[in-house]
């Protein structure tokens, strides 16, 4: 909402203040400031001037004329200009040498034409009044010669624009702001609303509501002879250009002029054009109208509509038809006021894709007192600027609206507050709001129904929000603020008018907490310890495509192509849900490679959605007016998917560095399988490692990852192709597991382990198995056969070639042994080795290599 | 008793002791090197040596000669020891002086062969405003990203046709009628924990959310908030405005506070718009004269987030008594808390995922 300040200071006896001050004002008043812009500040030496003499120059490619023009000083100025709408006589604006015009333009004397021009004659837009260039601005006749043009036309002026929150629709008029700055500042306001009306006994067009849920006040005033030639004045033109809408023509400019004063939208319909009895109702199947927008629209069943006999005639509150608009013939003008519900206007502009200055208020919410007083003051403009005839009667079609009453303590806004309000105080400010104030408990006794913002009112649910105590007092709000409905949204108005910047400040005692859950700790050890190993974390949106699963070789049953489709996605080559963190990881893994980083780890911690098999399509939208069942509850989360939580690292190039040490590792599938580990170790879970072909993983270079029996993810080398669809490097690797089920399945708080002081007993071995023999079961074997003794078992070396044979590995393990209370005999250790590998021979036939 | 040699042992006398010593001390005083002095040391002062097999013939003395004797052979090894402890001491530093200089290196070289990882910025941000909470007895509370519209939207009293409903750009789950969303603010968790948790609760939920906004160097579709809860018997705004004042000063140093204006949203009644106190000119920049000041673009405050007293209809929603409780909510983004607190200044930086913005945020912020 844009705010002239000379237009404000008409209403609210403003101090002596800046625009600033007055803007920080309505800011703390919950009116928040955007912009001051500031016009005419800079403009000087601009007077009236009178063109005495005119002599057309020719030879040039446009017409030229050179002019003298009186100013009020000892000699008539010489002066060129190159408009021609203007006749020796008239009275115009001169900017005279030195003088400044908007934007800081200086104007000088000078040679043009070859002749000298000592100033310049202007056009409204050289002024800043507007967007006129069609020629010099030609003042009244009278105008007195010499004056400030800057002070004759009220050039100067302040613009506030304010960011109005969609409670507050009152806000979006002159009359809302005023009262608001009014009351900050502790001055009178004078209501541009307060007007006295004619009683009509006539009635005007005949009118009626057919929907009363559509509106439920429609008013309707008509004029004759009105001159469609008739100009705006130069101040409504400059009000409505300030406050951000285009001058149109009179009659179009009054009724913008009055909305944007009152808040009250009005349309101008051409009687001449209308056709029989308007009635207000909802469209039926298969209507359309025209709109002024030359667009023609399909008209919902739901859309409230304006019709006469002929059929639509407006879409109300939102654009009006094309066929029953004001056109530059039109002399005879019927005015219409209404009142329609909120709800209804913002379904329909939002249906249409229709926002218009009219439907913004309507939807936030107008004045119902306003629709009487907003078209009395039009036919009084019309008349008084358009030479047109204020034709007696009225038309007046209303519905019965119970007002709201609210009752509350008279303590409550303080109770709210956490600081004491006097009841004087509560009484004084509600007051200042524009609400009755009466002593004892009267609520209205509410049906039900529905505010302006669409939120359902009164019945149980008013009961449920009824405050009682000592001292209640009940509160009727004023017609304009149809958004004050509960008791606290009249503890708001207390407490923001008695300033929010005096409210205490006092650290309540929350009870003791439990601190940070198990899963929320593992999470943060993980992101941790993945850091710590030289991965950087990433966040990638969660959209994907068919093609990723493409991309990644999924087979066309695999789950994770079973994935939730966005209705409206940002990028329509996106449109799913990510069901596993890969796509995202790779294509950051990607960016970072083509911006020089080709040695990268990364990894990324989130969720993963996984549509159920045989969820309901849609999730139930329930009530508010209390706690929903167990089973409505129940009823949406089986709608939601699956959302566990992932972790999952890509990597390629170089995993430990070269440098002046020597070459560097590269990355390979053992970096996965061991960040799958390092994870694993962080929930306190042992995890098994299982040779498995699955997709997007080499098929060779796949590791499966187990906690007991479950599958928990997959770690390796990804397959070349993958790699080739992403444009990855070579042997780009990845893990990706399910962090959710490691959590399930921590097992708590570790046992602490008895430390033996005695002694360590060492035995290699070297064993020859065939060569497709997994090292994880050997080592199994060893362990199992080796018994309590054994300590600890560790692979230093794996070989294959001519002297273990073809098809064979051999693989040398130290194992070591120590008791718990003594020192153990070479015999001893001698047995449990080669019970070790006997278990190993009997399990893997794996066969002692000789020494 | 019985082995008792009155002979006078030749070893004993005054000057074989004498030579002994002195042919040790000329052994020490000639060892050039540690090995060489270890040589003498076995060969001088070892079991074996001649002042040690000496010294065992003392108990083969009639006692009257042991006491002389064993004083005699006792200040020969004295001398010995102190000779070699001295010549030991001098070989030691000789040998520190040559050797340690010549294995000196270059401890300027780098050793950056297992380079660190980072975490993101974002992740670590949430985490530090969690903890502020959890210490104060908050407890975090989660739920999932892709939300029923009942909990995103009704249960927060924002009704089917609210403006603020229109205006929060919604993604959908396929069809539009599928009442799921992506949710578009913390807030539903606020729904969750009070359903499951009931009153009194004091919870902090940081999480994704989403809006259909292009990225650019200011928005993201896909973003992060936290959002805080508290009811209880007797919670007020002064409360609220407590709560956030000691937030303000844990996250940005003594005596950064807030400040309130009065706001909209359908899920606070009354609501205000949060402000923060300028960390860096602490609020001196907005005073005409001073310099001017980058972070709150000399304004002296930092807009920071939402807040209010939770609407009795969300309580009611959610089966909460709102004649017994009360309690507030606020929220903020955890991306502009990032760029104010860290000078970031363009959003792309934070989804796209290049290393070189990430790096540098460690594993805490």
């Amino acid at each position: 909402m844009k705010v002239p300040l000379s237009w404000l200071r008409e209403y609210a006896d403003l101090p002596a203040v800046t625009a600033q001050e007055v803007a920080d004002k309505l800011t703390a008043a919950g009116l928040k400031l955007e912009s001051i812009s500031s016009h005419g500040h800079d403009v000087k030496n601009v007077v009236v001037g009178e063109v005495l003499e005119i002599e057309e120059l020719t030879g040039f490619k446009k017409p030229i004329r050179h002019c003298k023009v009186e100013v009020g000083e000892a000699m008539p100025r010489e002066i060129v200009c190159g408009a021609t709408n203007f006749a020796a006589g008239d009275r115009v604006p001169v900017v005279l040498p030195g003088g400044v015009l908007p934007g800081g333009f200086e104007v000088g004397s000078r040679k043009t034409y070859g002749r000298l021009s000592e100033g310049m004659i202007c056009s409204e837009r050289e002024l800043g009044l507007g967007d006129d260039h069609g020629g010099i601005m030609v003042l009244p006749p009278g105008t007195p010669i010499g004056a400030d043009v800057v002070e004759l036309l009220g050039l100067r002026d302040d613009v506030i624009e304010l960011e109005i929150t969609p409670d507050i629709g009152y806000a979006l008029s002159i009359r809302g702001v005023a009262r608001e700055a009014a009351t900050a500042f502790e001055v009178p306001f004078h209501d541009p609303a307060d007007v006295e009306l004619p009683t009509a006994d006539e009635q005007a067009w005949p009118a009626s509501i057919g929907d009363p849920d559509a509106c439920d006040r429609f008013v309707l005033r008509e004029v004759t002879g009105f001159d469609p030639a008739a100009q705006s004045p130069l101040w409504m033109r400059v009000r409505l250009t300030r406050a951000g809408m285009r001058p149109v023509s009179l009659a179009v400019d009054i009724t913008n002029y009055l909305m944007l004063e009152l808040g009250q939208p009005l349309h101008a319909f051409d009687r001449a054009k209308l056709t029989g009895e308007i009635v207000v109702r909802r469209a039926v199947q298969g209507e359309t109208l025209e709109t002024l927008d030359h667009v023609t629209r399909k008209l919902d069943p739901d859309d409230i509509l304006i019709t006469d006999q002929s059929g639509p005639i407006s879409m109300a509150g939102t654009m009006g038809g094309l066929e029953t608009e004001i056109s530059g013939a039109s002399t005879d003008i019927v005015i219409e006021a209404a009142h329609f519900s909120a709800t209804g206007i913002s379904r329909e502009s939002r249906r249409h894709n229709l926002v218009s200055e009219a439907s913004k208020r309507f939807e936030r919410g107008v004045d119902r007192e306003l629709p009487l007083v907003a078209s009395w003051r039009a036919v009084r403009l019309l008349a008084e600027l358009g030479g047109a005839t204020v034709r007696p009667g009225l038309t007046h079609a209303e519905v019965d609206v119970a007002p709201a009453r609210i009752a509350i303590p008279a303590g409550h806004p303080g109770d709210v507050a956490g600081v004491p309000y006097a009841k004087e105080t509560v009484v004084r400010r509600l007051e200042q709001v524009g609400c009755v104030v009466t002593d004892g408990d009267d609520p209205a006794v509410r049906t039900g129904g529905v505010d302006p913002t669409g939120v359902v009112t009164g019945g149980e649910l008013a009961a449920k929000l009824a405050v009682t105590g000592d001292d209640m007092i009940t509160v009727t709000p004023p017609s304009w603020r149809p958004d004050l409905t509960d008791p606290n949204d009249l503890a708001e108005e207390v407490i923001r008018l008695e300033g929010y910047e005096r409210l205490p400040s006092i650290l309540p005692k929350a009870p003791a907490g439990a601190g940070l859950t198990e899963g929320q700790r593992l999470r943060r050890r993980v992101g941790r310890t993945l850091a710590a190993a030289g991965y950087v974390e990433v966040l990638a949106y969660p959209f994907i495509s068919e093609g990723d699963f493409d991309a990644l070789q999924l087979p066309a049953d695999d789950a994770r192509r079973r994935a939730l489709r966005l209705a409206n996605p940002l990028a329509e080559d996106e449109p799913l849900m990510r069901t596993t963190l890969l796509p995202g990881l790779l294509k950051t893994l990607v960016r970072n490679a083509g911006r020089g980083f080709t040695d990268v780890a990364l990894f990324e911690s989130g969720l993963v959605f996984r549509p159920r098999e045989g969820a309901p399509a849609t999730a139930p939208v329930l009530r508010v007016e209390d706690r929903p069942s167990g089973d409505e509850l129940a009823s949406i989360a089986a709608a939601l998917p699956d959302q566990p939580h992932r972790v999952a690292v890509v990597l390629a190039g170089e995993f430990e560095r070269s440098g002046w040490w020597g070459r560097g590792r590269q990355e390979c599938w053992a970096d996965a399988v061991q960040a799958a580990r390092l994870v694993a170790a962080e929930a306190g879970v042992e995890l098994s490692v299982i040779a498995d072909q699955h997709e997007p993983w080499h098929p060779g270079r796949c590791a499966a990852l187990y906690v007991g029996d479950t599958l928990v993810g997959h770690a390796g080398e990804l397959h070349p192709r993958v790699a080739e669809a992403y444009g990855l490097p070579p042997r780009t690797s990845a893990m990706e597991l399910e962090l959710s089920k490691l959590e399930s399945a921590m097992p708590g708080p570790a046992e602490a382990p008895a430390v033996s002081s005695y002694p360590v007993a060492t035995q290699d071995v070297a064993l020859i198995v065939p060569d497709f023999t997994p090292v994880a079961d050997v080592e199994a074997a060893l362990r199992d056969g080796a018994g309590e003794l054994l300590e600890s078992i560790r692979l230093f070396d794996v070989y294959a070639g001519e002297q273990v044979g073809e098809g064979h590995k051999s693989l040398a393990y130290t194992l070591r042994f120590r008791a718990a209370d003594r020192t153990l005999t070479v015999e001893e250790t001698t047995a449990a080795r080669d019970a070790a590998v006997a278990m190993a021979a009997d399990r893997v036939g794996a066969q002692l290599r000789s020494a | 008793m019985s082995d008792y040699d009155p002979v006078e042992v030749t070893p004993l006398h005054a000057d074989e002791v004498s030579r002994m010593e002195a042919d040790a001390l000329a052994a020490i005083k000639t060892a050039g090197d540690l090995d060489a002095l270890k040589q003498a040391r076995l060969a001088h002062a070892g079991d074996r040596s001649p002042i040690a097999l000496a010294n065992r013939e003392i108990g083969a003395l009639p006692p009257a000669a042991r006491a002389e004797a064993g004083k005699r052979v006792g200040g020969a090894r004295k001398a010995i020891n102190e000779a070699l402890a001295a010549r030991q001491a001098e070989l030691e530093a000789e040998r520190d002086a040559r050797v340690l200089v010549d294995e000196a290196v270059d401890v300027t070289l780098p050793w950056d062969r297992q380079p660190l990882g980072a975490r993101h910025p974002l992740t670590t941000m949430q985490e530090r405003i969690a903890d502020t909470f959890v210490a104060m007895g908050y407890e975090v509370a989660e739920g999932p990203e892709l939300e029923g519209e009942w909990f995103n939207f009704d249960a927060l009293n924002i009704a089917t046709d609210h403006p603020a409903r229109s205006d929060h750009d919604t993604f959908f789950v396929e069809s539009t009628e599928s009442g799921m969303v992506l949710r578009t603010q913390t807030s539903p968790v606020q729904i969750r924990a009070l359903l499951q948790r009931g009153a009194p609760c004091y919870v902090i939920s940081p999480g994704k959310v989403f809006r259909t906004d292009e990225l650019d160097a200011t928005h993201t579709p896909v973003f992060h908030q936290v959002e805080g809860l508290a009811i209880d018997e007797g919670l007020t705004m002064a409360h609220l405005k407590g709560t956030l004042d000691r937030f303000a000063e844990v996250m940005f140093g003594e005596g950064i506070s807030t400040r309130f204006r009065p706001n909209y949203f359908p899920f606070t009644e009354p609501s205000a718009e949060m402000d923060l106190k300028c960390f860096v000119c602490r609020g001196a920049s907005a005073v005409p004269g001073n310099p001017p000041c980058r972070t709150c673009k000399s304004e002296g405050w930092i807009e920071w987030g939402g807040c209010g007293m939770v609407n009795p209809r969300v309580l009611i929603a959610c089966g909460v008594d709102p004649s017994t409780y009360s309690g507030f909510a606020f929220g903020m983004g955890i991306e502009r808390t990032l760029m104010f607190r860290h000078n970031a200044e363009d959003m792309r930086d934070m989804v796209e995922g290049d290393v070189r913005f990430t790096l540098p945020f460690g594993m805490e912020i």
